[in-house]
């Protein structure tokens, strides 16, 4: 256990970031030029938290009398959130002056929503994923309606907002009667008595409760009406980090809470509830997707199944699932912000050109947008050697180990409807005449963070085994 | 305090939490929903002051506090979104916000 000064320098992530966030304010007040400068520095940022959090993997400790944890677990989850943000703020630059909006503010509320996230992923105590979760939803409700004189950003952002409220509302709840029921707020006691607790019915109640919550912020079937409302209104850059990372920090907090289950093998009573909504979230996205004529819409369903195929591991809760589902939250992240990337870039202004006609004939326009486009689709749709199809694997695998088969088998079969829907994009995209006549201005910026997410895809998808051992090596 | 039993208190923040939810459901007008979603939040505040009393220990009472500075933030935020949206549309009426249809 390291003591006293020592600490600060191992909470450095958190540190760099926060200190970050002042000196962004400062740019921003300062000077005229914050435009040029600021995502720049906060890609640096970024960067720079990215890979001190790998390096220092291995320097696991539970920080400040039990509050919260570096190293380990916490520092896959901050390489997700950080390189997802990173490449969300390349793809912007570009992409926030034909949206009409440009507001400092932006970026610095970027960087305020991945501290929140990062503290969530390391949480040790009850309180920090409370103050985590709120730092990141509150900004997140903002980004969702960055331009304000748009209406349907202004929907979204209120829609996003009330949900979300609600949501919390529920999670506050849960944690009172967890906290009637322990007697303290602590993760560690949490886990150590969980078998015990699971006995107390004022326990269970506050857990299913801070479950519901979280369902939500996770969007999951039955609480995913918000979802696709909210991805379709809000800026595309700014629902590709809400979709990945804001989704990667939700689990992680339900990885966290279940911890007993995952390392310790206790009885996992919740199981029913997650399988539930794992099976309703898989086939209600698949099959409602299909008939979606938007892009944005469409992915916001396929961001509804994907995360029933997560659930599956969360239902299965044994070890592998839990190396299974942040697989899946890395390569779903750079999917996901690969695809929206790509969209902000065929984007016109005023929301057009986000409908399936636009993309036809894309191979002819632009053959690196079609061919990457096609890559991001047929790793969401989870075709062999790309990333998506290993995060599907390892879940299945270990929900079979788990005797979850009825649930692996829906999977699969959710996983061959969506391939309709995906590859409807690239038919579209490579064998139909170009509807409508307009040029794309492809910015260099946004092509960039393209490229770097499909290096990421081909690696995990031809690699897996290189981050999955780092996974298995930092969980206990 | 200690001469109400605990099952008083708990019973009227879970009434408290039920009308919020309630209210959120049913009611229309954003401003409504969200008075509804405070209320939500306030009754937790309440089971964590009633268990932190009962149980002797001070962490619910702390926890309350952070729970207030966040509903304040979400107050500020909650409310800002609402007013952009008035001046766009001039109603907050939920149903009248409709764009998105599937």
């Amino acid at each position: 256990m390291p003591q006293n000064n020592y600490e600060y320098f191992l909470l450095m992530p958190q540190i760099i970031i926060a200190v970050g966030i002042v000196l962004s304010v400062l740019i921003e007040i300062t000077t005229k030029k914050s435009e040029q400068i600021l995502p720049w520095f906060s890609i640096a940022m970024f960067f720079g938290t990215a890979f001190y959090s790998v390096f220092n993997i291995n320097q696991n400790f539970v920080l400040f009398s039990g509050m919260i944890e570096v190293g380990g677990k916490p520092a896959i989850f901050n390489f997700i959130f950080n390189i997802g943000a990173a490449l969300v703020v390349l793809s912007s630059i570009d992409y926030l002056k034909k949206y009409g909006t440009y507001y400092g503010e932006y970026y610095i509320l970027i960087q305020s929503s991945v501290l929140g996230m990062m503290v969530m992923s390391g949480a040790k105590d009850i309180l920090m994923i409370f103050m985590g979760l709120e730092l990141m939803s509150i900004c997140f409700y903002v980004l969702a309606g960055i331009n304000r004189k748009k209406l349907s950003a202004n929907e979204a952002s209120m829609k996003y907002f009330l949900l979300g409220a609600f949501a919390t509302g529920f999670i506050v709840y849960g944690i009172a009667l967890l906290y009637g029921a322990t007697g303290t707020t602590s993760i560690q006691n949490l886990v150590e008595n969980f078998v015990t607790y699971s006995s107390n019915i004022i326990f269970v109640l506050g857990f299913v409760f801070f479950l519901i919550g979280f369902s939500f912020k996770i969007a999951a079937v039955p609480f995913h009406m918000w979802v696709p409302d909210v991805y379709q209104g809000s800026a595309t850059t700014v629902t590709s980090l809400m979709s990945t990372t804001g989704k990667a920090a939700a689990f992680s907090v339900l990885i966290i809470v279940l911890t007993a289950v995952f390392t310790f093998n206790a009885p996992n009573v919740f199981r029913p509830y997650f399988a539930t909504i794992s099976a309703l979230s898989m086939l209600f996205g698949s099959i409602v997707a299909i008939s979606q004529t938007n892009l944005k819409r469409m992915l916001a369903y396929s961001s509804i199944s994907h995360a029933g195929y997560m659930a599956i591991g969360l239902a299965a809760g044994n070890m592998f699932s839990v190396a299974g589902i942040i697989f899946y939250l890395a390569a779903y992240a750079f999917m996901n912000i690969g695809a929206f990337t790509i969209i902000s870039i065929v984007e016109g202004e005023d929301d057009s050109r986000t409908d399936f006609d636009s993309f036809s004939g894309l191979n002819d326009k632009s053959p690196v947008l079609a061919a990457t486009m096609a890559l991001f689709m047929f790793a969401l749709a989870g075709i062999p050697p790309l990333a998506g199809f290993f995060g599907k694997y390892y879940v299945f695998i270990a929900a079979i180990q788990s005797k979850l088969t009825w649930l692996a088998i829906l999977g699969v079969l959710s996983s061959v409807i969506s391939v309709y829907f995906y590859i409807r994009v690239v038919v579209v995209m490579y064998f139909r005449e170009a509807s409508e006549d307009f040029k794309i201005n492809i910015s260099p910026y946004s092509l960039i963070a393209v490229v770097i997410a499909a290096f990421f895809i081909l690696v995990f998808g031809i690699l897996p085994d290189t981050l999955m051992n780092v996974i298995l090596s930092a969980l206990p | 305090m200690s001469s109400i039993p605990m099952e008083y208190y708990l019973i009227l923040s879970a009434f408290m939490f039920s009308v919020g939810v309630a209210g959120v459901l049913i009611r229309r007008n954003a401003i409504v929903v969200f008075m509804c979603i405070e209320l939500m939040l306030n009754s937790a505040n309440l089971s964590l002051v009633t268990f932190s009393s009962y149980l002797g220990n001070p962490i619910g009472q702390v926890f309350v506090f952070f729970v207030m500075t966040v509903a304040a933030a979400e107050a500020a935020v909650g409310l800002a979104i609402i007013i952009a949206i008035f001046r766009n549309k001039k109603t907050v009426n939920i149903d009248e916000i409709n764009i998105f249809k599937w």
